[in-house]
């Protein structure tokens, strides 16, 4: 693994914090105690002025505070998370989560990221095969208010942010007071928001999803293949085609802005052509399509062995449909593949799609002439990944590449 | 986690299915070309067509997933999304919306060229009796502008319309100064020969945005011949002035199209290749309209149309080589049938559509202010049939032009979905029905539509491209769906972007 990742998570042990909080890090104190609210003031070395403390939502340190006698006397009454496992990883304008139970400390927001996702919820109602991140029976309704304080806070508005989950349309109404709060405070944000569409195929639901009246909000649906059954084997939901494409339906007579993503594996490769063909006769309508490469994750692990088809084996499919959508005038992507198992022809349709804390690089990438141009490896690809992954000689220099930021937004 | 991790089960054999309403026709031998109302088409052999028909095929099949994607068969699976049928259909007619779009006005029938497949115009008549007058050219507005079509286009037609450039210029003052208040968005084209053009007339053109259409037929040595003008100089005209015109315009404002005589028929190539020495990027390769010609002009100009079909052929042939090659180049007849193949979407083109563009689709006011259905229907008029006029500009209301006798008998047999024959027919989706033309070539507005230049015309074309679509050669197929797009062969190196 040739890159850094930055780390996500950190924990540490939490005092005098007694609900969870969603707050925005800085490293420097501020001076004004009514600017505080919002902040964590992250500090490696707690010194005795009490002063310095107050008026926070929480201070956190990497220092064990029960160990340190003038900083615990400084910091008693303060909401702390002390004794944190890594702190470098934070700086200021990140948002992060503190769980007040568990010192379970989150981060939800990256100032330096353009990757940046608002986790919606962990529930859903399909059960995809391939789902990289399985979804759980939970209620967790409090992650909107999270959200919201998020969307508040994140400063200044980033050029991309994606909704994700689970699945956010079951949010329903919370859902749109999120859209809403979006418009409000970030209004040159696009955002793009991973959905299996469903939802949409309720008329009133989508009429309020469309009364939001967000110009540069987009629903990134799914569909796997022309063939109904198919679709609903592999998002495992019975009638999910038949709503998803009435919901693709809904959005589109409301002038809504969808995207189309496919994810590529054994059960689906075969009608990727078909597919491209579907798409352009009954949806000509769709503004983008992403035609994306398996992450190893979550249930694919399990089910490898249904799934797992070298890229480098559909290359025929996948060349068919990328070539009759872009003839046809439609705008087509590929994500999560590299240049190396992809026929020359579709290079230039390759996005560097993989968000950037999950981004890897092999060894042998270290001798590629195009390793910059080309958008890697999902960290849970080290192991399982196209056995034809090769280093591309200098004298094979490809087209120029764009990474388009608002395709790769909410790649997972 | 729930264990087993997946379920089977949604995949399941045997459902029962029901057809949608297709059509079917022997393109090859074996081979079948089934075409659906939605423009969509699948090739099958016979013994697959009985299978499909007798119900004998299962969900598990190719054909039948093929079948079901493009709305040939509905079943359990897909009735919930059947409405897609009803949205595809609507998009295929959606030329319907907001009525007629093309409204041509006739300033002046006179013109300084005789060509001899024109029938209208007049050279060198009496100015007072082939001119619109400024008056009847403000009556013609207003009724313009009680048109419901949102956006439309105003063409102008001769004779030589440039003959009368006064009316052209308060027309398209009027109008453009009055689209706003009438929520209109107007598009203007001259169709002229180009001869004599100002520049008073290119600066006017510039400023109002006034494209152009003009004639071409070919290199010199056919163009001269085909249009005929006092000192024979028709083709160095037209390039000295379709350059001053492009120079002023921009080259994507002039147009142009060519008719097909008899001259024409040996040199395919060479008149493709005159409009890509000037720069053109497409050619209609139209056959000769069929209005009444003196014996002696058939003899002259006028061949079968089995011949035109193989010039045709030859000529588009010519162009598909030529965009293998690279060169970006359409043919507008093939394009607007491909566009009917291989796309959702529906077509401009009024004179094949169903329901008929004539005066749904189009409507012309002549410089007499009588109102026709289409530009054939005032060639008619002026050979003395005046059967399709409906009305008077000066004299009658436009509920009294688009609903009177003549719109209602026209909308009659208007829809080749209804027409004997056609309705039958696999390519129906892909026609239209032409009732003018029936009269004109066969005396009444149904005609014996199989019997007709114009059916066999569209019956040869349309199986030639078929045929094409069925041989799939990858890179014939780029350059129809490039055709059909906006026109651009797109290479893999150029992705689309937004």
């Amino acid at each position: 693994m040739s890159k850094l990742l930055v780390p996500l998570t950190t924990t540490g042990l939490t005092t005098n914090v007694h609900r969870n909080i969603v707050a925005k890090v800085t490293r420097s104190p501020i001076e004004s105690n009514s600017l505080r609210v919002d902040r964590v003031f992250v500090t490696p070395s707690v010194t005795s002025s009490r002063e310095n403390y107050l008026g926070y939502a929480a201070v956190m340190t990497d220092q064990d505070c029960s160990e340190n006698n003038d900083a615990w006397q400084a910091l008693t009454g303060v909401p702390l998370l002390h004794g944190a496992k890594t702190l470098s990883h934070l700086v200021d304008g990140d948002i992060i989560g503190i769980n007040g139970k568990t010192g379970f400390v989150r981060t939800l927001y990256r100032i330096e990221s353009n990757n940046n996702v608002i986790f919606a919820t962990d529930r859903c109602n399909s059960n995809c095969l391939m789902c990289s991140q399985p979804p759980k029976k939970i209620d967790d309704s409090e992650k909107v208010q999270e959200n919201l304080t998020m969307i508040r806070l994140i400063d200044p508005a980033p050029e991309f942010l994606g909704i994700s989950g689970g699945e956010p349309t079951l949010l329903r109404d919370d859902l749109f007071e999120i859209m809403r709060a979006l418009k409000k405070h970030l209004p040159g944000t696009f955002v793009n928001m991973l959905t299996n569409g469903r939802m949409f195929c309720y008329e009133d639901f989508t009429e309020k999803y469309s009364a939001v009246e967000h110009p540069l909000f987009r629903a990134a649906i799914p569909l796997y293949s022309d063939i109904p059954e198919l679709h609903d084997h592999v998002v495992q939901a019975e009638s999910a085609f038949i709503q998803t494409v009435r919901g693709i339906y809904n959005l589109a007579a409301l002038r809504q802005r969808i995207e189309i993503r496919v994810v590529i594996h054994k059960l689906t490769y075969e009608r990727l052509p078909h597919l491209a063909e579907f798409i352009f006769r009954n949806m000509p309508f769709v503004e983008h399509i992403a035609l994306m490469g398996l992450e190893i994750m979550g249930y694919v692990r399990k089910n490898l062995d249904m799934l797992w088809i070298d890229p480098v084996d559909y290359q025929d499919e996948l060349f068919g449909a990328v070539r009759y959508l872009n003839s046809v005038g439609m705008h087509v992507s590929i994500y999560n593949h590299q240049l190396c198992v992809l026929r020359k022809e579709l290079w230039p349709f390759a996005r560097k799609s993989i968000s950037d804390f999950k981004n890897i690089y092999l060894d042998e990438c270290e001798k590629c002439s195009v390793r910059d141009k080309c958008g890697g490896l999902f960290k849970s690809s080290h192991s399982i990944h196209s056995k034809h992954i090769k280093a591309i000689k200098g004298d094979e220099t490809p087209p120029a590449l764009t990474t388009s930021a608002s395709d790769s937004v909410g790649s997972r | 986690m729930h264990s087993p991790l997946y379920r089977d089960g949604y995949i399941q054999n045997g459902t029962p299915y029901q057809l949608l309403p297709f059509r079917f026709a022997h393109l090859a031998n074996d081979s079948l070309c089934l075409v659906n109302d939605l423009g969509e088409y699948y090739f099958v052999t016979p013994d697959q067509l009985r299978q499909l028909v007798h119900k004998k095929l299962g969900n598990g099949d190719v054909l039948y997933r093929d079948l079901r994607a493009r709305h040939f068969i509905v079943d359990d699976n897909t009735q919930g999304i059947l409405d897609s049928w009803i949205i595809k259909y609507r998009t295929k007619k959606s030329f319907l919306d907001g009525f007629t779009k093309l409204h041509m006005i006739v300033p002046t029938l006179r013109c300084n060229h005789s060509c001899p497949y024109c029938q209208v115009s007049r050279v060198s008549e009496d100015k007072q009796r082939y001119d619109m007058t400024a008056e009847l050219a403000h009556a013609t507005v207003n009724l313009i502008f009680k048109s419901p079509a949102k956006a439309i286009t105003v063409e102008f037609q001769g004779g030589e319309p440039l003959l009368n450039f006064p009316v052209i210029k308060l027309v398209v003052q009027r109008m453009a100064a009055e689209r706003d208040n009438h929520g209109k968005q107007i598009d203007f084209v001259v169709a002229t020969n180009l001869s004599i053009l100002t520049t008073e007339m290119l600066n006017f053109f510039k400023e109002y945005k006034v494209d152009i259409s003009t004639s071409l037929d070919g290199p010199a040595f056919i163009h001269d011949p085909n249009r005929p003008k006092a000192g024979n100089d028709s083709h160095a005209i037209f390039l000295e002035n379709l350059e001053r015109a492009r120079s002023v315009l921009g080259i994507q404002a002039v147009a142009a199209l060519m008719t097909t005589t008899r001259l024409t028929l040996d040199y395919p190539k060479e008149i493709v290749d005159e409009y890509l020495r000037l720069g053109f990027k497409s050619i209609f390769l139209r056959s000769l309209s069929p209005y009444g010609f003196a014996v002696k002009t058939r003899q002259q100009i006028g061949y079968s149309i089995e011949e035109f079909i193989e010039f045709y052929k030859k000529a588009f042939e010519y162009i598909l080589e030529l965009n293998k090659g690279g060169v970006d180049f359409q043919e507008v007849f093939a394009k607007m049938l491909l566009t009917k193949m291989l796309s959702p979407f529906a077509t401009g083109y009024v004179d094949c559509q169903s329901p008929s563009g004539a005066g749904i689709g189009a409507v012309l006011y002549n410089y007499d202010g009588n109102v026709y259905p289409a530009d054939e229907a005032r060639m008619l008029a002026e050979t003395g049939d005046k059967t399709f006029c409906m009305g008077n500009v000066r004299t009658h209301s436009y509920d009294q032009l688009f609903s009177g006798d003549v719109m209602k008998r026209l909308s009659a047999v208007s829809c080749n979905e209804t027409l004997s024959g056609c309705a039958q027919c696999a390519f129906q989706p892909y026609c239209g029905s032409d009732p003018v033309n029936n009269y004109a070539t066969q005396g009444n507005v149904l005609g014996q539509r199989y019997s007709s230049d114009r059916c066999k015309k569209h019956l040869a074309i349309t199986s030639y491209l078929l045929s094409y679509l069925r041989a799939k050669d990858p890179e014939v197929m780029n350059i129809f769906l490039a055709w059909i797009s906006d026109g651009t062969v797109r290479h893999m190196e150029q992705p689309v972007n937004v």
